[in-house]
C-alpha cells in the first residue's frame, strides 16, 4: 500500500478567488442574466451556488434565483452499491422554462452525477439552456460530458480523492488532493 | 452498514431504533417527489412488485402502488377473489408461481399472523408485510411515527392507543415503534379489548378515555371493527362510543392540545366524533400523504444493493 498524501490545491483566498472568477464566466456565457438560475448540487455543490449567486449578485446587482438538487435517485449504481442516505432535499425556486440553468457542483470526475442531474432537471421542466460550472475538475470522465466554467483544473489518477471542504458543512475552505490508493505513481 | 434493513420489512419488534429512524430520516425527501409536477423517479425502473392482498384493503394498497409507481417500478396487483387462491391454492405455491416469473419483491397483506415472515423464510424476493392477521403492520406504524415526529419529538412524548388494541396490529406496531424511538405509550379500551398483560410490553393502561385525554400528548384511535359486537366484546357501538368516543367534550377538558390520528377507515360516531375527525387536531389525511412517503422509504432500502459488489465498489472511485 503505498501511504496516501495530503496536497492543498486551494486554499481559503483561491477559492474566494476562483469564484469570482467563475461567477464573471458564468455572466459573460448567459445571454440574458436576468432569466438566470443556479442550482447546486447536493451537498457542497449547494453551498457552492450560493457564494456564486452572492458574487453575482454584486456584480449585476440582481438577485439570482438558486435551487438544490440531490441526484440520489437518478444515480445508476443502486444494483451495485444499493441504496444510499438521501442528504438533502431537491427544490427548484422558479419554474425552468425559458431559463439558462446552471449545475453547479464541487468536483467534476466520471461525468456521472451531472448524466443524473441533467436527468432530473429534465423531470421538472425544459429549461432554454443548462450549463455546467464546477470548482474543480479532476480529468477521469467515463461520459461525455464537460464543463462550460471550471474553477481549477488538476491531472489525477483514479486512486486518488479530491476533498472539497466549505465553511458552512465543513468549518474551513479548502480544496485538498489526496494521493495514493490504487493507480498511484 | 448500521441502520441497513436486510431483505423484508416483517414488523417493527425485529427493527432496532437505528433502522427505524433510517426509514424516517429517508421518507423525509420523498415527501418532496409526490408535490412535483411529474411525480416520478427512476430509481427502482426495472424491478418488479406484486402486491398480493389476502384481504379486503383501499387505503393500504394504494398507497403501496403510488409509492411504488412514483419510485418507476412495475406493479402487478394480486387479489385473493378471483384468483388462483380462492382454486385452493397455498400461499408458498402461489408465491412461487409469481417468483417463477420473475419478481424482485412481494408486498402482502394476509389475515394470519405471521404470514409474512412464513413467506419471507421461503422465497428469495424481498417481503413487505402489509398486514398479517393481528400480528404487525409495520408502515402503518411507520407513517404514524413520521406523522408525531413532523409535530413534536417522539422521545418523551406520551401516546396513548385507544380503542380495540386486542384485534389491532396497528397498535402493536406503533406500540414497538414507540417505545424503540423512546415515547412513552398508553393503551385505553374496554377490558374485553385490552390484551391480557399489556403491561409487561412497557405499555400503561387506562380504562378511561378522560384518564387517557389526560394524560396523554397524541391519540391514535383506533378503527373498532363491527364484528366486534357481533361477537360480543362490546354491548353496543352506541355504547363504545359514549364510554369511549373521543369527543370534542372530552378534548376541550384536555390540559394541553393533543395531536389526534387514526389509521382509517373510520366510523364517524362510534370511534371518534365527526368534529374531532374533521377538526384542528386531526392530523388524519396528513397520515395517509405520508404513508406513500414512508413506503416509497422501505422500498428504496429494500430495493437493488447487492453486498458484495457493495463491498467491492467501496473501494472505488465514487464520483
Amino acid at each position: 500500500m503505498p501511504s496516501s498524501e495530503r496536497q492543498l490545491l486551494l486554499d481559503e483566498g483561491a477559492i474566494a478567488r476562483t469564484l469570482d472568477r467563475m461567477a464573471q464566466d458564468i455572466l459573460r456565457q448567459t445571454p440574458d442574466p436576468s432569466r438566470l438560475v443556479l442550482i447546486g448540487v447536493q451537498r457542497r455543490g449547494v453551498e457552492l451556488a450560493a457564494r456564486l449567486a452572492r458574487a453575482l449578485a454584486q456584480t449585476s446587482g440582481e438577485e439570482v434565483p438558486r435551487g438544490a438538487l440531490d441526484i440520489t435517485l437518478y444515480r445508476d449504481d443502486l444494483e451495485v452499491v444499493g441504496p444510499r442516505p438521501l442528504v438533502g432535499p431537491t427544490h427548484l425556486p422558479v419554474a425552468l422554462e425559458g431559463h439558462h440553468a446552471w449545475i453547479v457542483d464541487d468536483v467534476l470526475f466520471s461525468g456521472r452525477t451531472v448524466r443524473a442531474a441533467l436527468d432530473e432537471l429534465a423531470d421538472f421542466g425544459r429549461p432554454a439552456r443548462i450549463g455546467l460550472a464546477v470548482l474543480v475538475d479532476r480529468g477521469g470522465r467515463e461520459l461525455p460530458i464537460q464543463a462550460d466554467v471550471v474553477g481549477e483544473r488538476v491531472a489525477t489518477t483514479p486512486g486518488d480523492r479530491v476533498d472539497v471542504f466549505v465553511k458552512e458543512l465543513d468549518g474551513r475552505d479548502a480544496v485538498e488532493v489526496v494521493r495514493g490508493g490504487r493507480g498511484a505513481p | 452498514m448500521s441502520g441497513a434493513l436486510g431483505k423484508d420489512l416483517l414488523g417493527l419488534e425485529y427493527l432496532s431504533a437505528d433502522q427505524i429512524r433510517r426509514i424516517l430520516d429517508t421518507a423525509e425527501p420523498f415527501k418532496e417527489i409526490s408535490e412535483r409536477a411529474i411525480k416520478k423517479v427512476p430509481v427502482l425502473r426495472g424491478k418488479t412488485i406484486v402486491n398480493l392482498f389476502f384481504e379486503a384493503s383501499t387505503r393500504t394498497r394504494i398507497s403501496f402502488e403510488f409509492a411504488e409507481k412514483r419510485l418507476s417500478a412495475d406493479t402487478v396487483n394480486v387479489a385473493a377473489s378471483g384468483s388462483s387462491v380462492s382454486k385452493g391454492e397455498t400461499l408458498v405455491d402461489t408465491a412461487r408461481n409469481l417468483e417463477a416469473m420473475r419478481i424482485d419483491m412481494v408486498v402482502m397483506r394476509h389475515m394470519s399472523s405471521g404470514a409474512a415472515k412464513f413467506l419471507a423464510d421461503r422465497i428469495e424476493s424481498s417481503v413487505i408485510n402489509a398486514g398479517d392477521g393481528k400480528h404487525e403492520h409495520p408502515t402503518q406504524g411507520l407513517l404514524d411515527l413520521l406523522t408525531i415526529r413532523d409535530h413534536r419529538p417522539i422521545a418523551g412524548t406520551k401516546v396513548c392507543i385507544v380503542g380495540d388494541v386486542l384485534h389491532s396490529r396497528v397498535a402493536r406496531s406503533n406500540i414497538w415503534g414507540l417505545l424503540k424511538l423512546g415515547a412513552e405509550v398508553a393503551v385505553c379500551g374496554p377490558r374485553s379489548l385490552l390484551p391480557l398483560g399489556i403491561e409487561a410490553l412497557g405499555v400503561r393502561v387506562f380504562r378511561r378515555v378522560e384518564e387517557a385525554i389526560a394524560w396523554a400528548d397524541v391519540l391514535n384511535v383506533l378503527r373498532l371493527q363491527l364484528e366486534r359486537m357481533e361477537a360480543g366484546y362490546i354491548p353496543s357501538l352506541r355504547e363504545y362510543y359514549r364510554v369511549f368516543g373521543v369527543t370534542v367534550e372530552r378534548l376541550a377538558k384536555a390540559p394541553r392540545e393533543l395531536l389526534i390520528l387514526h389509521p382509517g377507515p373510520m366510523n364517524r360516531g362510534v370511534e371518534i366524533d365527526s368534529r374531532v375527525a374533521d377538526g384542528p387536531h386531526s392530523v388524519i389525511l396528513h397520515q395517509v400523504t405520508n404513508g406513500v412517503a414512508v413506503r416509497m422509504a422501505v422500498l428504496y432500502l429494500l430495493a437493488g444493493g447487492n453486498p458484495d459488489l457493495a463491498e467491492a465498489a467501496k473501494g472505488g472511485a465514487d464520483r
